[in-house]
């Protein structure tokens, strides 16, 4: 098990240096200067221009800045912003729990609403419930999100006046940040209302961002069932005189759970860096929208270790999953 | 076998499966009494539907089946109209199955202990530590080596013939009073297939169990049962114990498999039955053997046959063999 973990690790190796060299390499193909870009309107001198290329290093050969960069982060240094002058390292951990806090919650319900609804929908497979939710399920697949979100927002927080429009938090409560996620940030406040106030801001955008992973993991725990339901073993369960509920809660979902893990993993993985358009929509300030500004200003620290970054995470949740498939199908763990 | 109570009787059951082509019949019209304490085996080719008609009685039929019959009873109770929570009462306690894939009939996710245990807490409610002892007693009784280790295994991890003690095991667990063996040794080695034989005979005669083994091969009927059944093409066609069938078969479908039996064969080559079971599409109108037959007549082929009296092992034929005079029995 440790050996298996171990040997995962070492493959970050590879992957790490691939990541930084893309990301290194995309920002530079885009056109645009990033000198240009901070410049404005009022444009500047040619001597100007040269002096402050040297500051950045441009002037360097290609591969020297690769060098200089690759050198940087294998200590740790990402770099400072252009734009803000503060550490990339430190801009990325203040804004990365907005996005955690709301790629969590939106995991957490497209798994708790679409794993009950895929097995349901497999045992009365063909029944109201099965194809109701499996044309659901297409709808909210193909769904433009920022369409569906600008829905939301005009029934749930325009018509009805349920919720918030955007934001993390009401301006009425401040307090320290002092994880960085509103939730708990807010209970620790102990200020009355402040948490109700953080939940109510969440519910929209958590909304929005699971969307997609609901309808993909509703309709791959269907299609995993349905599979697991036709073998041997679950006729042998029923020969036991088992009830239905253990037969599909049980022996058949802990089954359908493999290829099920490795949809959720997917799926962790496009939320982290996908979340871009559902912070654009609700001013979330999380790590989305400081890519997509970052972008736009030409950027490089900040896209290079923001994109490596992002990286990072999915790769950490990939090894997640792989450690939680060697725990359910125990064929992996006894190899 | 004319036992006034028997423990199993079914009467015309029928199976269809509904395709994508229309109704399929796998099942037709069987009539079967089982007694109490009997080694019946019932042996018809692949697709004679001898899986599909114990799988009825079971309720293990996937949705697509439709089961019509004028009696099922187990023991006295209706099996037909049962509802889920008494047929789970039933099933997996008084009367257990098991199949041919050894292999895949154990879920891979589960240790043999919890699958084995898991039929003790369902029927007996015994506690932890009962449980734990029954379940190495159980894997004593089927000749599993070193039970307290194995119950922690996987299935994956045990060979074929080890995983179908497993599910014997599992299958006997609430001491049952009818075990259907649906094909055991199929999938499995030559030198494994006599063993789980020799340890379903043990253990009938120790449990004086009822034991219904579903069979293609002749040759394990011949070592195994007292009363044999042949079937084809969903139908039974003989019925008689299996001394007096392998002496004297009636329907010449049973002669013709006991024809091409290696030790029969009285020629190098062996003989063969020429055609194939009929399918959904090419369903004779009289007799389903006619086809295939080298006594048909056209009597056979566009009438239906009766069913022969027990002195005659019920064939289903026109013309059983052998009979004093080759009357026709008209209905």
């Amino acid at each position: 098990m440790l050996r298996y973990f171990l040997g995962r690790l070492l493959t970050f190796i590879p992957t790490f240096i691939g990541v930084t060299l893309i990301s290194f390499a995309f920002i530079r193909v885009l056109p645009g200067d990033p000198i240009i870009v901070m410049a404005g309107e009022r444009g500047l001198t040619e001597e100007r221009y040269q002096e402050l290329s040297r500051q950045f290093g441009f002037d360097q050969p290609i591969l020297l800045q690769f060098w200089d960069y690759l050198t940087g982060v294998l200590q740790g240094d990402l770099g400072q912003s252009y734009v803000t002058k503060k550490p990339v390292f430190d801009e990325f951990f203040t804004l990365f729990p907005a996005t955690l806090e709301l790629s969590v919650c939106a995991i957490i319900l497209a798994i708790a609403l679409g794993l009950p609804a895929g097995v349901i929908a497999a045992v009365y497979r063909g029944k109201f419930f099965d194809r109701a939710l499996m044309s659901t399920a297409l709808v909210g697949y193909s769904m433009p999100i920022f369409w569906w979100a600008l829905l939301l927002i005009i029934v749930f927080s325009g018509n009805l006046g349920w919720t918030p429009v955007s934001g993390r938090i009401d301006l009425l409560y401040y307090f320290d940040n002092t994880t960085g996620f509103m939730l708990i940030d807010s209970l620790l406040s102990g200020q009355s209302g402040a948490f109700t106030s953080a939940v109510r801001h969440l519910i929209l955008p958590t909304i929005v961002l699971a969307t997609i992973p609901l309808a993909v993991i509703a309709r791959q725990t269907r299609s995993a069932m349905l599979e697991v339901l036709s073998e041997d073993y679950i006729r042998t369960a029923r020969a036991k005189g088992l009830s239905p509920t253990r037969i599909n809660g049980l022996h058949a979902l802990r089954n359908a759970m493999i290829p099920v893990i490795t949809v959720i993993g997917l799926s962790v993985g496009t939320l982290l860096a996908g979340a871009i358009l559902t912070e654009t929509i609700f001013s979330w300030p999380g790590i989305g929208k400081w890519m997509v500004d970052s972008i736009f200003r030409r950027d490089y620290p900040v896209v290079q270790g923001g994109l490596l970054m992002i990286a990072l995470m999915v790769m950490i949740v990939n090894l997640t999953v792989d450690l939680l498939y060697s725990l359910i199908n125990p064929k992996i763990r006894h190899r | 076998m004319s036992d006034p109570t028997p423990l199993l009787r079914i009467r015309n059951l029928s199976v269809d499966f509904t395709t994508s082509s229309g109704l399929f019949r796998a099942v037709d019209g069987i009539d079967l009494d089982v007694a109490s304490g009997e080694l019946l085996a019932i042996v018809g080719e692949s697709g004679s539907g001898k899986s599909v008609s114990m799988l009825a009685v079971m309720g293990l039929l996937p949705w697509t089946a439709k089961i019509t019959a004028d009696e099922i009873t187990f023991d006295g109770t209706d099996l037909r109209n049962l509802s889920g929570p008494a047929r789970r009462r039933l099933i997996g306690r008084d009367m257990a199955m098991i199949f041919q894939e050894p292999m895949s009939s154990l879920n891979p996710c589960f240790t043999i202990g919890f699958q084995l245990k898991e039929a003790l807490r369902q029927h007996l409610g015994l506690n932890a530590r009962d449980r734990h002892a029954r379940a190495i007693e159980l894997l004593e009784m089927v000749g599993m080596p070193d039970p307290e280790r194995r119950l922690k295994a996987f299935p994956f991890q045990l060979s074929g013939g080890m995983n179908q003690r497993v599910m014997i095991a599992m299958a006997i667990a609430c001491r049952p009073r009818l075990l259907i063996a649906d094909e055991p040794t199929t999938a499995l080695d030559v030198t494994i297939q006599a063993q789980i034989l020799d340890l379903l005979t043990g253990l009938q005669n120790d449990t004086g169990m009822t034991l219904i083994l579903i069979t293609h091969d002749m040759g394990v009927v011949a070592e195994t049962a007292e009363r044999v059944c042949v079937q084809y093409a969903g139908q039974k066609v003989e019925d008689q114990p299996v001394i007096d069938l392998f002496d004297h078969p009636y329907h010449p479908y049973t002669a013709a498999l006991l024809a091409a039996l290696p030790e029969r064969a009285t020629e190098r080559r062996l003989p063969t039955i020429p055609g194939t079971v009929p399918g959904a599409f090419d369903r004779p109108t009289g007799c389903l053997f006619s086809p295939r037959c080298r006594f048909a007549d056209d009597t056979c082929r566009g009438t239906q046959p009766p069913v022969q009296p027990p002195a005659l092992g019920r064939a289903r034929c026109h013309y059983p063999i052998g009979a004093t005079t080759p009357q026709k029995v008209t209905q």
